[in-house]
């Protein structure tokens, strides 16, 4: 390749990789910045080379809310829909993909008919259901809905099927059961199709806004991306406080995204390859 | 033998298809039905049979009509810009030079920000006043020519300001699929079009554009829907303001079933927005079909 062209490639993605982390940093920045200099330059772009270094937006943080509480809420309830529905979902793909029975291929049909039924379209009659069991403010209102996933069956499914049939024959033989069967020779050669369903599970869930805006009004239950926009609304508004609760609140998702970086893409790209 | 392997099927499906039943199909055929009525939370009138009612109400709701145009704008912007962005960025990124892996990672990373919090953030980057991030931009690059605006509480530049920020959060999303797309087309057919004497540019629309068809429908058909379901950065940023400039269709059934308590009004939206991600779907698959039948 010329080296115009590899220079103009450079430059392309290097403007344009600078109106990509922009915000990004000027988020981070903002969080460093003493309070004072975030109210004298509010939204400036002073704000990116600011006049001195300090924590206390982080310690304000603390201090106005309970931080650790939100990020528990969240970590408990992704970490719950992820693993039971890493569970849940393969089961239910691998008894599609691979085992004889009544019923079957309408049961199919019906869960890819449900792919196409997005959470916003049953939100407000979900809503209505969960207020009629008494289940507002609950852990279990923003897991139970999300770990049975028509979309993690199909994933499953689509690699259960490519699966050669002598490793299970194998397995039969011996009198192996159909869990068995599963534990022992299925899962441990189907790794990477967990690993791409759990991270587009987590990729997907990580941000809820909508459901927990609905059925949660008190602090105790209530997840990250909700408990920031409510931070945000919360008098007196301090930008700098506000950029620290964003930074720390996007660091477990962005430390887990730079270690495994290679299956978010694949995970990614599994979701584009239906159909 | 069979009646019990049978039965095992059964068992270890049933999980996941209760839950199937219980949250997604129960509401869905009760959204049908409730926006078929007019139940109220909290209301002492009896509950009625109200047929199209609901609907005729809703469709004739001037804030309604509003936040379907809202959406229908929405996607008419986002999915092109967003879609030739992304196949630039792809395109850019799908050539074998150093360093080239760390654009890939700083075009995904927004990916992985929560959209509420990307909502908050620019929401400061929109600041009014000469001081703001955005205003200082662009009068930078319009060299000084640039009248400060507050973006967001502007009726002709919210929706803009949106689309602009949903664009920088979703791209990269497209962006990975259609990197993969690129690289599994077989490099024999580029030098088959280079024998034939086929240049850079010709090669792209004869080879490029056509091996990735399936993927650019499809990317295209996500970004669609997801158009339709826009509501997070709308709540966060403008509260469908001003003057239901940035309202959408989610953001009016959130209103009426949650704010006041209209489940049956709410409900009646919702089944618009889904009639509408069916149509999206359908046209995809057309779309997709024909293709078959050409080739």
């Amino acid at each position: 390749m010329g080296y115009v062209k590899a220079f103009l490639i450079y430059l392309s993605l290097l403007l344009i990789g600078l109106l990509f982390i922009t915000p990004i940093v000027f988020m981070i920045s903002g969080s460093l910045t003493p309070d004072a200099g975030v109210f004298a330059q509010a939204g400036g772009w002073d704000a990116l080379w600011s006049a001195g270094v300090s924590l206390d937006n982080y310690r304000d943080v603390f201090a106005r809310v309970d931080f650790m509480g939100y990020l528990f809420n969240s970590l408990f309830i992704n970490g719950m829909i992820v693993g039971v529905g890493l569970l849940v979902n393969s089961l239910a793909g691998y008894a599609f993909a691979r085992l004889q029975w009544y019923g079957r291929n309408l049961l199919f049909k019906l869960v890819l008919a449900v792919l196409i039924i997005p959470l916003e379209a049953i939100a407000v009659p979900l809503f209505y259901m969960v207020s009629l069991f008494g289940w507002r403010d609950t852990y279990w209102v923003q897991i139970l809905p999300f770990i049975a996933n028509a979309f993690s069956i199909y994933l499953f499914y689509t690699f259960f099927i490519g699966m050669p049939r002598e490793m299970e024959e194998a397995a039969r033989i011996d009198g192996a059961g159909v869990l068995r069967t599963f534990y022992c020779i299925i899962v441990p050669n189907a790794k990477p199709v967990f690993a791409s369903v759990a991270v587009l599970t987590f990729l997907t869930q990580w941000g809820a806004f909508l459901w927990p805006l609905m059925v949660t009004s008190g602090e105790d239950v209530r997840p990250l991306p909700l408990a920031i926009a409510t931070f945000y609304s919360l008098p007196p508004l301090q930008w700098g406080d506000i950029f620290a609760f964003g930074v720390m609140m996007v660091t477990p998702i962005l430390v887990l995204f730079l270690l495994f970086q290679p299956w978010f893409v694949r995970g990614v790209v599994t979701s584009g390859i239906k159909g | 033998m069979r009646e019990r392997r049978s039965l095992a099927a059964l068992l270890i499906s049933a999980p996941a298809l209760f839950g199937l039943t219980l949250f997604v199909a129960v509401p869905f055929f009760l959204a049908v039905a409730l926006g078929f009525t007019n139940l109220r939370l909290g209301s002492p009138l009896p509950l009625e049979w109200l047929g199209f009612e609901q609907y005729r109400r809703i469709l004739t709701d001037s804030s309604f009509t509003r936040a379907l145009i809202n959406n229908l704008l929405f996607a008419l912007v986002v999915v092109p810009l967003q879609t030739v962005l992304a196949l630039s960025l792809a395109l850019l990124l799908n050539q074998r030079l150093r360093g080239i892996a760390w654009f890939r990672t700083i075009f995904f990373m927004p990916v992985v920000f929560p959209l509420s919090l990307v909502a908050v953030v620019w929401v400061l980057i929109y600041a009014p006043g000469p001081n703001g991030m955005m205003n200082e931009f662009l009068q930078l690059v319009s060299f000084g020519n640039w009248v400060p605006r507050d973006f967001l509480r502007d009726p002709q530049l919210a929706l803009p300001a949106i689309m602009l920020t949903s664009i920088w959060q979703g791209a990269g999303f497209q962006m990975v699929i259609l990197l993969a797309g690129l690289q599994s087309i077989s490099s024999e057919l580029y030098e088959a079009a280079s024998i034939d004497g086929a240049g850079r540019w010709r090669q792209f629309w004869h080879v490029t554009l056509p091996q990735l068809r399936n993927t650019l429908i499809f990317v295209v058909l996500v970004t669609s829907i997801l158009a339709f379901r826009l509501f997070d950065q709308v709540q966060i940023m403008t509260r469908g303001g001003p003057h239901d400039a940035t309202t959408t269709v989610m953001y009016e059934a959130v209103e009426a079933a949650f704010t006041r308590q209209q489940v049956a009004r709410g409900a009646a939206m919702t089944v618009v927005l889904f009639l509408v991600v069916l149509l999206i779907s359908w046209l995809q698959r057309r779309v997709a079909s024909q293709e078959r039948e050409l080739s």
